[in-house]
């Protein structure tokens, strides 16, 4: 359900751009999804399909890239791979590490016609 | 700035599709690295129309054939992207020149269709960002404190806003918006309060958004420099990404519940910055080690700030009454700051005219 006002929420941003570029047609929508986003991509495949029925994005492909988590400890002052969020420094072991990426939600870019 | 070489914009200037030498530094895949100049003549064949009478400057990045991206900047009246052969960077000085989009296979090929990219790099959360953001400022400019209460179901948020609103009420304006999936039933034990409650169904959705609060902020006109609370839907997940313009989450993580539950939704715990623990009355009848409960908040957000507190007996609201006050007092002298600023601005704007 979360996911249904995320796909909302990317549906408005490309009806918001296709509009200003006077698109007749969304081929292609690539969203950038953070690994620690807490966002499930197939829940929002599903969703991104049901919110763009009717729209100028049906039928539309939905294109995930998967953004792997990446943090900076503060003990080994170097950016260090991360699984989840707030989890500790495969390192070091401390959880003084701070999400740099893998966390995004963002709509990269759309193809039209 | 160019992504390949790394030179800036505006060094090269094409005006009117003339032809133009610059230099360049790139790195091949073998990593040599070399310096060349090259001449660029591009005319672009001209497939659709701008106005001519708008000029707008704009940069863009796109990717070439071989995979090398590069960015540079127009000057037209249309936004949308499209390919050359090389890379280099470029004005165009004139209006009406045209472009090709970039194609499904990047290239200009005549007659094609004109399927093009868009850059969009926008957060999906942008449009609840903006309600949120109004939502703030409108409170802000009223002294109004916020917050945003979220929990698990159950974990005693409605109790605890009773409590809360009848030790508060003869000292300031409260208003309450109350967010359920279904039912009004929340709403009315806050009225029974005595204090006005709105409450907003989510029906299907998990939480409330930025949206659905500004709607409620303009029914319910909460009074200046009063407390605004808002109940969140009880959910320890979704109600994390969304903003609402409120000063601050308000977790409650009640002890009938597990010590880890901060480290298995941590989203919250961060997202907050006072965490309630309530019931506490009841910690001689449970296992619940309160400490570790504690430790494993902090371990997800280290400043967070903790109350133990008891709906039901009283216990610990001391502390938790004291933040809300001192929360309100620093939204007051914030406004009225905002209105002393104001009000100097006048001052000197009409002592300008008055010389005038």
């Amino acid at each position: 359900m979360h996911e249904m006002s995320l796909a909302e929420g990317v549906l408005q941003l490309v009806e918001d751009t296709a509009k200003r570029e006077n698109a007749r047609r969304v081929k292609l929508v690539v969203l950038e999804i953070g690994r620690m986003s807490s966002v499930e991509p197939e829940a929002l495949k599903f969703c991104f399909e049901a919110v763009t029925n009717g729209s100028i994005a049906q039928g539309a492909a939905l294109e995930i890239i998967d953004v792997p988590g990446a943090g900076w400890c503060m003990l080994c002052s170097e950016t260090v791979p991360m699984e989840a969020l707030y989890g500790a420094c495969p390192t070091c072991g401390s959880y003084q590490v701070q999400a740099t990426s893998g966390t995004e939600m963002r709509v990269k870019e759309i193809e039209i016609e | 700035m160019c992504t390949v070489c790394g030179c800036g914009a505006g060094e090269t200037k094409i005006e009117g599709g003339l032809a133009n030498a610059h230099e360049h530094t790139h790195v091949h895949e073998d990593g040599t690295v070399h310096t060349h100049t090259h001449d660029h003549g591009h005319d672009h064949d001209h497939a659709h129309g701008h106005g001519a009478a708008l000029l707008g400057a704009h940069s863009h990045s796109h990717r070439h054939g071989d995979g090398s991206e590069h960015s540079h900047d127009h000057v037209h009246s249309g936004e949308h992207a499209h390919s050359h052969g090389d890379s280099h960077h470029h004005e165009h000085g004139i209006a009406g020149d045209l472009d090709y989009g970039t194609g499904p296979a990047r290239a200009h090929v005549p007659g094609m269709s004109q399927a093009r990219m868009v850059q969009i790099e926008q957060d999906i959360l942008s449009k609840n960002n903006t309600y949120a953001a109004a939502n703030r400022q409108w409170l802000d400019d009223r002294g109004i404190f916020a917050l945003n209460l979220v929990s698990s179901p159950g974990s005693g948020k409605t109790a605890l806003l009773c409590k809360t609103i009848e030790l508060l009420k003869d000292k300031v304006a409260i208003s309450v918006v109350e967010g359920d999936q279904q039912t009004s039933n929340d709403a009315e034990r806050i009225r029974a309060t005595g204090v006005p409650a709105l409450q907003i169904n989510t029906g299907k959705g998990c939480h409330l958004d930025g949206h659905m609060v500004g709607h409620a902020i303009q029914r319910l006109q909460p009074a200046d420099e009063s407390l605004f609370l808002i109940e969140n839907v009880g959910n320890l997940v979704c109600p994390a990404a969304f903003d609402l313009g409120e000063h601050h989450k308000v977790a409650i993580l009640s002890v009938t519940e597990g010590e880890d539950k901060p480290l298995k939704y941590p989203d919250m715990f961060a997202a907050a910055d006072v965490m309630l623990l309530n019931k506490v009355d009841l910690l001689p009848y449970l296992e619940f080690n309160a400490d570790l409960a504690e430790a494993n908040a902090r371990r997800v957000n280290p400043d967070l700030i903790i109350f133990r507190v008891s709906a039901t007996s009283g216990e610990g609201l001391g502390g938790w009454l004291g933040w809300i006050a001192a929360g309100l007092d620093a939204q007051r002298s914030l406004r009225s700051e905002s209105l002393d600023t104001l009000k100097r601005r006048i001052a000197e704007l009409e002592r300008q005219l008055a010389a005038k």
